[in-house]
Order: C-alpha cells, then structure tokens, then sequence
C-alpha cells in the first residue's frame, strides 16, 4: 500500500488541480464519463498485470480487443447469433489466442515480446480482412447488452452523479485477480515465477504451465474488455478499435507499481495508474491544453513515475543494507 | 625486506557495523600474505580499501614507502595495485585480448590496433603458461582460464601487488593446481600477493604469513613454521572446532534411491548405475566438469534424463519436472544458491513456506500465512537461522543463513532423499560446521543424503561412501576406509594420482 501512496496523492493532486481551474471536471457528466472510461481500460490494465508479475509482456492486447469488437459485431449483426452464444465464442476466442501465446512463449521458448508483437500484427490484420476493413454497427438492437459498457445507476441522495455499470464488472474482475494474486498458491507461485524462473523451477514449481495460464488470463480478460469497448462506441472499425490500448494498460501497470523485470506488481496499483492516465488525459482535454500534447503530457508523466519508482527503490535496498552486516 | 605495502591502522564504518577497527597489515616485496577471517571479519572490506573500491574513514596506506590515499580503482591500478575479483568481472562477449586491454587498447587514433593488442596479450597469458589463444571468446574459456585472464590483465598493468578474492572458488583441482604454479612463478617475479581463502589447505600450502581478522579487528598472525590447519581455525573463530566425525561407516539400511543406466544429456555416452540407502550419506567427488551437477540435476527432473531407470523407495522415476522429483520425496540443495536456491527480494517466511504452500493451503487455494509463519519459526529455531523475524529479506543474510533456509524449504516437506550440490560453497568456516551437523543429523534420522563436493576435506570427512566420477561416468566407488585424497584423486584424474608437490 505505501508503495502506491505517491501515486494516490499524484492521482489526488491532478483532481483537485483540475477541479479548481474548471469546475466541470466535477459535474456529473464528465465524471460519469470519466469513471465509464477508467473501468474499462482498467479491465485491461488488470489483464497484462498477470503476464508482467511473470516478466513476460503482451503487446497484443490493442489488437485483440480490435479482434474481439470486430468478431462480436460480425456474429451478431451479420452471422445474426443469439448474445450469449456470440459473448462464448469471442471470451473462448481471446482464451485460446493466450493459450497459443503460452505455448509459444514455453514449449517452443521464443521471447514475449515477439510473440505478442507478432500477435500485434496478425490479429489486426484478421480482424480487417474478416469485414473488408468496413465499419460494423451494432445500431439500436443490442441497446440491453450495451448496458454493461455505458449503463448508468441511479444512486440515492447523490442527485444527479450515477454510478457506471462497467465498474462493477471492474470491481468483480480486479476482485478476482487481487484474490487470485494475493491469497492463493497459484498467485504466490506466479510471483516466485517472475522473481526467478529457474529458481522457481527449482523450487518444484510448476512453471510451464504457469506461464500458459497467465497468458490465458491476460488475452481473455483483454477479451472481456474488448467486448466492453465494442459495445461503449456501438461502431468498430476494425482498423483503429483498439489502436495502442496494450500500450495504455502497459503504462497503467508500470505506474501502478509492476517491475517489467517481473515479481513486482499489485491490482490496486494498476486502478490508481489507469485512472492517474485517464484523469490526466481528461484534464488536457478540460483545461484547454493543446490536445496535440497529450501524449507528451502522458510519457513525461511516466517517466517521472519511473524515476521516482528507482530512486526510491534505492534508497530502501540502501536503507536495508545499512541494517543488515556488510560481508567480508 | 622493507615492505611493499603497510596499512596502519585502518579503521571503516558502516552504519551500525565496524567492518574494520583498526587493523594493521604490512606485505614485503615478493611476500604472499593469507588474510583470513570468517564472513564478516572484514576481509572484503579490506581489500576493497586496498583496491581504491572504498575509501577508509581512518588509518594510513603505505604503498612503497609513500603514504597514499587511494582514489578510485584507477589510481590503485596506477600504482601497482590489482584486485581480482571473486566473482571474474570480464566482458564476456570480447576475446581474451580484448578484455586483457580492456579501456587500454592500443590504438592508432580512433581505431583499435588489434594485431598488436593480441600479440601483447598472447605473450602475457604465454607467460603464464595458459595454452590458449588471446583471440578466444572469453565466453569460451572455462573459470580457471578467465581468471587467467584476470591476472594477465594485472600483469599488463604492471601490478606489483596482486590481490586475490577467494581465487580457488569456483576452480576445479587441476586448474588449481595451474593458478598455484602462475602464483609461484608471480612470487619469483617478485610480485607480492595478498590472498584472501576460506580454503585452510591452500593458505596452508601458499602462505608466507598468515594475518587473520575477526569481526573487523586483527585476530592475530602466524609466520610460515606455525601455519597449521588448527592454528588457522582458533585464529578465525576464537575457539576450537570439533572436528571430523569417527573413521567408521554407518551400517546402511534399505536401498532408497536405487540410479540403474541413467544417461544425463550432457554426457549421453555414459550410463550410470549406482544406490543411496537410508541414513547413508554419499559423498560425490570428482573434477569440476566431470558432471556430477548434471546427474544431481537429472535426478531431480531439471533437466530430464535421456534414459535410465531412477527408483525412490521403490517409486518408479525420473522426474521430467522437479514437481515430480519432491512429490517421490527427493530434494535438491542447488550449487548456485543465490540464484536458484532462494529468493533474495523477498523474506525467510517466503522462501521456507514456497515449498508447503499447496500442502498447507486453507481449502486447497488459499496461501495460509499462519500455518508458514509457524513453520518457519519452528525451522528457523532448529537450523538456528540467524535472522531478526519471518520476514527478514533473504538477502540480507549471510551465505550460511541463506544455505539452511534451503534446507529449511526442503526439510519442511521430510524428504527421503536429500540431494546437495557444493553444500558448504562460499560458507564461513562457523556456519559450515553447523552444515555439517545439520548433515549428519538427518542422516542419523534415517535421511538419505547424496552430495557433491569439490572440496577433499568435505568428501573426506562427511562420506559414508565415496562415488567418483571422471569425464561424465562413474570412475569408481570407494568406501571410508578406502578413501583418501590419494585414492579419490586416481579415480577422478582418471590416471594415477599427480604429484601433489606444488611449491
């Protein structure tokens, strides 16, 4: 919790600095908005945490949730599936593309990093051919089930503030992830894994088979927040829906505290990252800065996070060392 | 003889420790000096000072009668003072010239003379008799021929102290036996040493004079006619050890890890064959290379055996993963303890707790905190692990400590087969005592125990039985009457036994 404590206050800063110069930061709208918008890229923030705790990386994440959102509307508008039957087939869909990342990243040991930029390509690339790059509108029919991307709640004595749906699917997925991390074997033995893979191997764990499953999880979780994204915008196009969101989950992750070295990372520690970056984009937007910038505004942000992360990791191995004997 | 080096007084702080207090040190010219002392005594943090690493916060250094003060490792290096490191610190992607110059390359404006660099370089490690070539990849060449490499980098600087780190560490005896010559031909250059080993028979053998430190003061000295294993050993840890266990054997119960034709990858030619029974305890000897890590590995399902025939208590194996080795009851002590053997970042409680988690797990998922807080309160009470609480970082601790929290992940499951890879390397002389009593210990209880040592003294006195191995196969087996450095030596050279005269 310390470990996210300079975030949270950066996170509190930017809010109350924002609020103060324009006080439409805060009305419901943007608010509802904003909240809509963290839970989402927070559900896929969550998803690359499990293969970076690994040391791994996954930067197919953007692609799949193109590849998600196009299939989706493809089954249902033109395939005309009934909704639960398409939801299965796209969550099996994203299930078996980190199935096949897992099993290239352990049986036939190639890096992460090429097998999910390869990944990158090739799901982009399916996912333009399958509609001939044309738009896929999901019009008015599913209005039901887009409920779950952009669902509003009303909450008594808050007036007109409403809770957004998509944040309790984030609070049941990060839930589970931060169980499955925090408490139980699997989660203890992945971190072992990202610490060291040898050591762990030599520890009696299973470590194949943890690399699998967490990529597993990472491209359905993706899977899952690429359904939400299709549904929040109702029309995709397949060339740009998603575009560099692996990147935006990426930077939330190392924000929120993940090493890229692995062994290193927490669920909270991602939220809070997720919404300092959609918060931060927010504010460029509301407060007039030129939005050309955003991006700058974005990686100076993470830099700085990144810095202040290593020195501060410094200067507590040092603190420790001073306590323990120096050898020899 | 005046003296090369003297330090006088040397004094170093470090937050909550004095790692040196007041220590004095002369080396003549031509002179090797052992400096020996348990970890902690402060050896290191001497021959960091020495070596420009870190600077004292009191105390003189006088090196050929001038008073310095040394800035930097550069500064130490131009005046004649090398350090070669434990742990070889080469590039290893450059060849061996290239590292022997390395950031002093003969150049000709921005380009590298590579001829002459390797030329200059072939005659150093020609000199010292090193029988390789300057233009091989250090990547290439073996620990021993790295360090070598080291020291034709000292000599290219024209070092007139050499200062070695715990050099024999990770050598096999024949190219120990290769560094003692180079030592002996740097001494009749007169070159003067300063050797630092926790290895008493080769201080023994080398040593002019030995100074020992303890807990950061001078514990002593001994001149070349007193230098004796005992004397050593009462300097270091201030009091007597006990030492070997009687000369006979246990009778050994039933066969527990019965080995039929395993072949391992690394040498596929060679089956092997051999048992370990119930309280026996099997010392595996051999030459570094001769492949007892990879048979220690096969066992234990790291690297699965290409065939072969592997029984614990009658369970049909081999492991083609670890998991499978622990759940037939084998545990592996690995060499390379701090990046296999445990988890630095992370605490005691951690690491000894990794191995039960599934066992203790609450409803079969869930990590249970206090089931592992308990368990390792009671290991840590048993191995004697010296850390403050559960959750002091690994890393912290000293090799010793880190070793029984090794064991303490093993011995958390009881074992039936305990299978250690160099159990006592990089060990001070106080904790590796406490190894071997933890050894024994569970031996007596009926343990199996299988390990491999480099180290004659720990073959000698720790084995039951003796398996020795040469070039990948099993040179022969000998029991403790049997064995003697002699003996063991004949089978593992695969010859008859060297002459073991060196000086």
């Amino acid at each position: 919790m310390k470990k996210n404590l300079g975030i949270s206050l950066l996170l509190l800063l930017v809010c109350v600095v924002t609020a103060l110069v324009n006080p439409n930061f805060l009305i419901p709208y943007n608010a509802e908005n904003l909240v809509n918008w963290v839970s989402l890229y927070a559900i896929i923030g969550v998803a690359v945490t499990f293969v970076i705790i690994t040391g791994g990386i996954d930067l197919s994440i953007g692609s799949v949730v193109g590849l998600v959102g196009t299939v989706l509307g493809w089954l249902l508008v033109e395939k005309g599936w009934p909704v639960p039957l398409a939801l299965m087939a796209t969550v099996a869909l994203s299930a078996s593309i980190g199935l096949v990342h897992g099993l290239l990243i352990t049986k036939v040991k190639l890096q992460p990093f090429v097998v999910t930029l390869c990944g990158l390509l090739i799901y982009r690339g399916v996912a333009r051919w399958l509609v001939h790059d044309g738009t896929l509108g999901f019009g008015t029919a599913y209005d039901g089930l887009r409920w779950f991307a952009n669902g509003r709640i009303a909450i008594p004595f808050l007036g007109d503030y409403r809770f957004p749906a998509p944040l309790i699917i984030l609070a049941v997925i990060a839930g589970l992830a931060a169980v499955f991390l925090n408490k139980t074997v699997w989660g203890r033995h992945l971190f072992a894994l990202g610490r060291s893979e040898e050591a762990a191997r030599y520890s009696g764990i299973r470590t194949d088979r943890l690399v699998i499953l967490s990529y597993v999880l990472c491209s359905t979780v993706a899977g899952i927040g690429g359904i939400l994204f299709a549904l929040d915008v109702n029309t995709v196009q397949p060339a740009s829906q998603g575009n560099f969101y692996e990147l935006y989950a990426i930077a939330a992750a190392v924000l929120g505290g993940c090493s890229l070295r692995g062994g290193e990372g927490s669920v909270v520690g991602v939220l809070i990252g997720t919404a300092l970056i959609r918060v931060l984009l927010n504010a460029i937007n509301i407060l007039g800065i030129a939005t050309q910038l955003e991006f700058v505004v974005l990686g100076m942000v993470i830099l700085m996070g990144a810095v202040a992360d290593d020195y501060l990791r410094r200067n507590r191995s040092r603190r420790q060392l001073k306590r323990a004997t120096p050898t020899g | 003889m005046s003296d090369l080096l003297s330090v006088q007084n040397l004094s170093r702080q470090f937050p909550g420790v004095r790692a040196l207090d007041d220590v004095s040190l002369a080396v003549a010219k031509g002179e090797l000096v052992a400096v020996i002392g348990e970890n902690g005594a402060g050896k290191s943090t001497l021959m960091k000072i020495l070596a420009g690493l870190q600077s004292p916060d009191r105390g003189q250094i006088q090196f050929e009668g001038r008073a310095v003060s040394l800035a930097g490792v550069q500064h130490a290096q131009s005046l004649g003072i090398a350090l070669i490191h434990q742990e070889l610190v080469l590039a290893d992607n450059l060849d061996a010239a290239g590292n022997v110059f390395l950031g002093r390359e003969p150049r000709k404006g921005i380009f590298i003379r590579h001829e002459v660099m390797r030329q200059r370089a072939q005659v150093l490690l020609d000199q010292l008799g090193s029988g390789f070539s300057a233009t091989t990849p250090v990547a290439d060449l073996s620990l021993g021929q790295r360090q070598l490499v080291e020291i034709a980098k000292a000599l290219s600087l024209d070092a007139k102290l050499v200062i070695m780190d715990e050099p024999t560490s990770s050598l096999s005896l024949r190219e120990t036996e290769t560094l003692f010559r180079v030592i002996a031909d740097l001494r009749s250059r007169g070159l003067s040493i300063l050797y630092i080993s926790h290895r008493l028979g080769e201080v023994k053998q080398l040593a002019d004079r030995v100074v020992a430190l303890r807990d950061g003061r001078n514990a002593g000295g001994l001149a070349r006619e007193e230098i004796t294993h005992d004397a050593m050993v009462r300097l270091m840890v201030g009091r007597d050890l006990s030492g070997a266990r009687p000369l006979e054997a246990r009778p050994p119960g039933e066969v527990v890890l019965e080995v039929k034709s395993l072949r391992t990858r690394a040498f596929p030619a060679n089956p092997l064959t051999f048992h370990v029974c119930r309280g026996e305890m099997v010392g595996l000897a051999g030459l570094v290379g001769a492949g007892r890590t990879e048979v220690l590995r096969a066992l234990f399902g790291v690297e699965p055996p290409l065939a072969g025939e592997v029984r614990v208590a009658g369970q049909l194996l081999p492991a083609r993963h670890p998991d499978q080795a622990v759940a037939a009851g084998l545990a592996l002590v690995p060499e390379d303890r701090k990046t296999l053997g445990v988890f630095l970042e992370e605490s005691v409680q951690w690491n000894v707790a990794l191995t039960t988690l599934a066992r203790d797990a609450k409803a079969g998922i869930f990590v249970n905190e206090q089931a592992g807080f308990t368990l390792t309160e009671d290991l840590s009470q048993q191995l004697r692990i010296k850390a403050a609480s559960p959750d002091t970082l690994v890393g912290t601790l000293s090799g010793g400590n880190q070793q029984k929290v090794v064991l303490g992940k093993w011995l958390a499951l009881a074992p039936k087969v305990l299978l250690l890879d160099e159990p006592t390397r990089g060990i001070d002389v106080g904790a590796k005592a406490e190894i071997y009593q933890l050894m024994e210990k569970l031996t007596a209880e009926g343990m199996a125990v299988l390990f491999a040592s480099s180290e004659m003294e720990e073959v000698l006195a720790m084995s039951d039985r003796v398996l020795v191995m040469h070039e990948g196969r099993l040179s022969g087996e000998l029991s403790r009457a049997e064995a003697t450095e002699e003996s063991i030596m004949e089978l593992a050279t695969g010859i008859t036994a060297p002459k073991r005269s060196l000086n």
